[in-house]
């Protein structure tokens, strides 16, 4: 069943490293916008809203289309990124990663911000009378007790930008070794004669690894659950 | 000797707060009845609720002073409040909800301290329990535990007992004639019900309609419930 050659493989790693990377890279911004929307008041936060969610209702090819005209190394946000801090998106893995996390954000927002707002107001104000600034009190009761819904976001994050398609290959290609993930190699694959086979073997390892993001997302989230209402 | 000077206005929808009292040492009473302005008085006491105008001072630290533009945040007042409902970290066992005070602030750590507070609260036995392990009575006892440990300037108590069976309140009754004779730490008291404060209080300002009716001893206690005063 795993007798898929080394290209194959070598998206497969591919895969894992732009999700693990896109993931991270997007939780700290996931946190405080996720903060943001659920505590604070201000203008233009609807709109805030809408942008971070329109990755989901939006065409992939729309979303990678806009990722390459403005982090391409033309584009605006491109060219300043590349000349001041050598950051470079185009066709490269690091682009494969951004979208996927673009992509991936809205699945994360959510739960964080749902989370957040279920946070007990009156907690946070305990641990203010207690001698804790506003950042401790994000840090030590805040976060703590919206965990579950961080870890459930940071998966489904991962999940996604596990399966993403359509923004990658349309902002960085399908190059193999750079830019080829497990998606663009099945669509790769299933465009050659022959090819079924091996697209048939890769889709069974992306299954796995998608079925394994979402239970280890319900274990983690189950797990931090139980620490928090005690017991 | 004038510990805590209050003097504060604020408008909360239809009632119009205007509080002025002082508080010396030992523990003040808050006597009124629901929806006279008392917990409101005491969240800007802790700084949790910001007055329109006024001022608050704590021996000679101005907390609040709106035509100064002074308002020192609640991290920052030292003032331990103890909630109606416990507000306990569930998150936390029951020793870390007790060392969080020290934790946040950076004093280091006082077993002293933490061996008196649990002796005169008799918590030892729940340190290492949740809080949702424990009883109303017990998880009143660790917030005032909790509160007493960040060593407070003043003690806010709000309700504390209000939670509580008539069971319950006897058992935590004596505990707080202890706190107030023993911890040092000058307290306010809120609370409707008379016969708790004639154990507690030693001295009592009435609050009706967001202002003070009166100020005295605690013979003002002798007319029964604050709805008395209604």
């Amino acid at each position: 069943m795993f007798d898929i050659g080394p290209e194959q493989w070598t998206a497969v790693a591919l895969s894992l490293r732009v999700s693990v990377v896109a993931t991270a890279c997007a939780l700290p911004f996931g946190i405080a916008i996720g903060w943001l929307l659920a505590r604070r008041k201000f203008w233009g936060k609807t709109l805030l809203d809408g942008i971070v969610h329109l990755p989901l209702v939006l065409p992939p090819v729309v979303t990678g289309y806009l990722l390459l005209i403005s982090f391409g190394r033309r584009g605006p946000v491109g060219a300043f990124l590349y000349e001041h801090l050598g950051i470079v998106f185009s066709f490269r893995w690091t682009g494969a990663a951004l979208s996927c996390g673009v992509m991936g954000f809205p699945l994360m927002i959510r739960p964080i911000r749902l989370s957040i707002e279920a946070v007990d107001r009156r907690l946070e104000d305990a641990a203010a009378t207690l001698g804790a600034n506003r950042f401790l009190v994000f840090l030590t009761v805040t976060l703590p007790l919206a965990a579950p819904g961080v870890i459930a976001g940071t998966l489904l994050c991962f999940a996604r930008a596990l399966g993403e398609f359509g923004a990658t290959i349309t902002f960085v290609s399908n190059i193999p070794g750079e830019t080829q993930t497990i998606s663009a190699a099945i669509y790769t694959l299933t465009q050659i004669p022959g090819g079924d086979a091996a697209a048939g073997r890769l889709v069974v390892v992306a299954i796995m690894l998608s079925l394994a993001a979402l239970l280890a997302s319900e274990w983690f989230a189950r797990r931090a659950a139980l620490r928090v209402h005690g017991e | 000797m004038s510990v805590l000077a209050v003097e504060v206005e604020k408008v909360l929808g239809t009632l119009k707060l205007a509080v002025r009292f002082q508080a010396a040492g030992g523990a003040t009473a808050l006597f009124g009845p629901s929806g006279a302005g008392k917990t409101s008085t005491v969240n800007m006491i802790a700084g949790l609720l910001r007055p329109d105008r006024g001022r608050i001072a704590l021996d000679d630290t101005v907390l609040f002073d709106a035509s100064a533009g002074i308002d020192v945040p609640p991290h920052r007042r030292r003032i331990g409040y103890v909630f109606q409902d416990g507000r306990l970290f569930p998150h936390l066992s029951v020793r870390q909800n007790l060392d969080y005070g020290r934790r946040m602030s950076g004093h280091p750590r006082d077993a002293g301290a933490l061996d008196r507070i649990i002796a005169l609260l008799d918590i030892g036995h729940l340190l290492e329990r949740r809080p949702r392990m424990l009883s109303g009575g017990e998880r009143q006892r660790i917030a005032i535990g909790r509160a007493l440990l960040m060593r407070p300037r003043l003690l806010l108590l709000d309700e504390p007992l209000a939670a509580l069976d008539a069971a319950r309140k006897r058992e935590i009754l004596p505990y707080l004639v202890r706190l107030r004779d023993e911890a040092g730490v000058p307290i306010v008291y809120v609370s409707h019900i008379a016969a708790e404060l004639a154990r507690i209080a030693t001295h009592v300002v009435c609050l009706n309609c967001g202002h003070v009716v009166a100020t005295d001893g605690v013979d003002l206690l002798k007319d029964g419930d604050a709805d008395a005063f209604a």
